[in-house]
C-alpha cells in the first residue's frame, strides 16, 4: 500500500506560523516544520492540546495564513484551499436544516454543479458508511456516531485525492471510534487517497498510521516521525500485538520526556 | 393539564371574578364595565369594530412587513461592511434611546394624517428588534463552518445566503415576536396622535365621551389581535426552521 517514495503529495518546508496577540507580543504555533507526505499515504499527528496539530491542518489546507516557510500541495504552493482536497472536522459542523443528501451535497452547490448528477455517488457513499437509505433524513434526528459519518461522505462527494482529518472521532463514543477507525481503513485502503489524522490518541494513531508524526507544543514542532509496519488490513486484534504495543509505548515514552505524560513506572 | 386548558382557566377566572365584583360592588359602567357589557358591545356592532380593527392591522402588518424589510437589509449591511457597523448601527442604537413614540407628531406633520404616518411610526418603532436580532443571528455562525465554507470555495454570496441567513432564522423570529407586537404599539401611537378611523382612535373619542365599554371594547380588540399576530409569526416560524431545537417540540413556544 506504501507508494514510490519520489512521489510526493504535500511537501511542508521550514513553516512557521505565529499568531500576533490583539495586545502585542505574538506566539509561535509552528517553528521549523517539515514534512512530506507521500501520495497514497495515511500519517497521523499527534501531540498535545496547543501543539499546533490543528493550525498545521489548517495551513495545509490553505485556510490559515503562514507566516514563513512554504507548503506545497501536488508540486503547487498553497495560498488558497487546494483543489481535491476535503476536510472533516472534529465536530461534524453538519447544518440542521438540510437533508442528510443536502449535507452531502453542499460542496457541489458551492461549485455550482447539477445537484441530480451527484445523488447516486452520495447513496453510494452512504451505503458505503453504514448508513443506507438516510438521504431523506434530517441531520438533526441522527446520533453522535451517525453524524460524523454523514461528515466523512461529504467530504468523499468530489473523491478528494487528499483527505484532511481534523481529530474526527474525538468526539465519539469509544465503540464508535473503534467502528469509525476500521471503516475509515477500510475507504481509504480500497481508495488509495493521502489521508492526514490529527488526533490526540496513541492507540488510533498507531493502528491507522504508515506514519506518525509526534509534536511538541511551545512553541509547536515536530520531535518525531515513527514508521509504523503492521500488515494491513489492521483489526481492533492488532491492538493486543506485542509490535503495536512497542511502537504505542515509544510515542508515550517521547510525550514522557517531554513531561506531558508522567512516566507510568 | 396542558397549556391551552391552563390558560383558559386562569382566563376564564380572571374574566369571572371581575364580573362578580363589579355586580356585587355595584361598580358603574363609566368606571369599569363588566366583561359581559364588553362583549355585548363587540357583539351589537360588528362590522364597525372590524372596520376600525381592519385599519389598525393593516397599518400594523404594513409597518412590520417594511421593518423586516428594511432591518433584514440593514443588519447585512452591517454585519459585511465595518463602515455601516460603525456609522448605521451606531445611528440606530442611539435612535433607539429615543422613546420613538415622541416622534409620532413629526409624521404627522411630515406625511399627514392618512395610513402612510402610522405605517411609518409602527415601522421606526418595529425596524430596532429586527435589525439587532438579526445582526445577532447573522454573526453567530460557528468559526469551524465558516472554515469547511472557505475550504470548499464557496463565495461571499453562497456562504450568505446557505449559511448565513438560514444559522440567522431562529434569533430573527427572536426578534420578529418583539416586533410584531412593537409594530402594533406603533399603529396605535399614529392613530391616538391624529387619526379618524382605527382602534387608536376608537379608543381617543369614547374616552372623551366618558363610553368607558367602549374603550375596554377596542383594548380588548387590541388584546386579541395582537395575540394572534404573535401566534402567526410562531405557525410561520414553525414552519420555516422545522430543524431548530426550540421546534421540535411544540407549536408557539418563545
Amino acid at each position: 500500500m506504501t507508494a514510490a517514495k519520489d512521489d510526493i503529495h504535500v511537501a511542508v518546508r521550514n513553516l512557521e506560523k505565529i499568531y500576533k496577540l490583539p495586545k502585542g507580543g505574538a506566539v509561535t504555533a509552528l517553528q521549523n516544520i517539515d514534512l512530506d507526505i507521500d501520495r497514497g499515504e495515511f500519517i497521523s499527528v499527534v501531540g498535545p492540546s496547543g501543539c499546533g496539530k490543528s493550525t498545521l491542518l489548517k495551513c495545509i489546507a490553505g485556510i490559515a495564513d503562514i507566516s514563513d516557510g512554504d507548503i506545497k500541495v501536488d508540486g503547487i504552493e498553497v495560498t488558497a484551499p487546494p483543489d481535491h482536497m476535503a476536510i472533516v472536522f472534529q465536530r461534524d459542523i453538519l447544518l440542521d436544516w438540510r437533508t442528510v443528501l443536502d449535507n452531502i451535497l453542499l460542496p457541489i452547490e458551492f461549485r455550482r454543479q447539477r445537484k441530480a448528477g451527484w445523488t447516486k455517488k452520495a447513496s453510494e457513499l452512504l451505503h458505503l458508511i453504514g448508513l443506507p437509505d438516510y438521504e431523506r433524513r434530517h441531520s438533526w434526528e441522527l446520533s453522535g456516531g451517525q453524524r460524523q459519518r454523514v461528515a466523512i461522505c461529504r467530504a468523499l462527494i468530489q473523491d478528494p485525492r487528499l483527505l484532511l482529518m481534523d481529530e474526527p472521532f474525538g468526539a465519539l463514543d469509544a465503540l464508535t471510534r473503534d467502528d469509525l477507525n476500521l471503516e475509515l481503513q477500510r475507504i481509504w485502503m480500497t481508495s488509495k487517497k493521502t489521508v492526514l489524522f490529527i488526533t490526540h490518541s496513541i492507540g488510533e494513531a498507531v493502528l491507522l498510521s504508515d506514519r506518525v508524526v509526534v509534536m511538541a507544543a511551545d512553541p509547536g514542532r515536530i520531535i518525531e516521525t515513527i514508521s509504523i509496519d503492521l500488515p494491513r488490513p489492521r483489526t481492533l486484534d492488532t491492538r493486543e500485538t506485542p509490535e503495536f504495543g512497542r511502537y504505542a509505548k515509544h510515542i508515550r515514552k517521547c510525550f514522557e520526556e517531554l513531561g506531558v505524560l508522567k512516566s507510568s513506572n | 393539564m396542558n397549556r391551552t386548558q391552563s390558560v383558559i382557566v386562569v382566563l376564564g377566572g380572571f374574566l369571572l371574578i371581575w364580573e362578580a365584583w363589579v355586580r356585587i360592588a355595584g361598580v358603574p359602567a363609566y368606571f369599569l364595565p363588566a366583561p359581559s357589557a364588553i362583549f355585548i358591545e363587540i357583539a351589537q356592532n360588528p362590522g364597525w369594530y372590524a372596520r376600525h380593527s381592519a385599519y389598525t392591522i393593516g397599518a400594523c402588518l404594513l409597518g412590520f412587513f417594511m421593518a423586516l424589510v428594511i432591518g433584514v437589509m440593514a443588519a447585512i449591511g452591517i454585519v459585511y461592511s465595518k463602515l455601516l457597523e460603525n456609522t448605521l448601527y451606531t445611528f440606530l442604537v442611539s435612535l433607539n434611546s429615543i422613546p420613538k413614540i415622541a416622534l409620532a407628531p413629526l409624521f404627522i406633520i411630515w406625511m399627514g394624517t392618512n395610513v402612510s404616518s402610522k405605517v411609518a411610526i409602527s415601522m421606526l418603532i418595529a425596524l430596532f428588534a429586527v435589525v439587532i436580532d438579526t445582526v445577532l443571528g447573522l454573526r453567530s455562525v460557528d468559526p469551524d463552518v465558516l472554515d469547511m465554507t472557505k475550504s470548499m470555495r464557496a463565495s461571499p454570496l453562497q456562504v450568505l445566503w446557505k449559511i448565513r441567513f438560514p444559522t440567522a432564522l431562529p434569533a430573527m423570529f427572536a426578534g420578529m415576536k418583539v416586533a410584531i407586537s412593537l409594530a402594533l404599539v406603533g399603529a396605535i401611537a399614529g392613530e391616538f396622535v391624529a387619526s379618524n378611523v382605527g382602534l387608536g382612535y376608537v379608543i381617543l373619542t369614547a374616552q372623551g365621551m366618558m363610553q368607558t365599554t367602549r374603550v375596554f371594547a377596542a383594548i380588548v380588540l387590541l388584546g386579541i389581535l395582537g395575540t394572534l399576530l404573535f401566534y402567526l409569526v410562531s405557525l410561520v416560524e414553525h414552519f420555516a426552521v422545522p430543524w431548530h431545537v426550540s421546534q421540535r417540540g411544540s407549536i408557539g413556544g418563545h
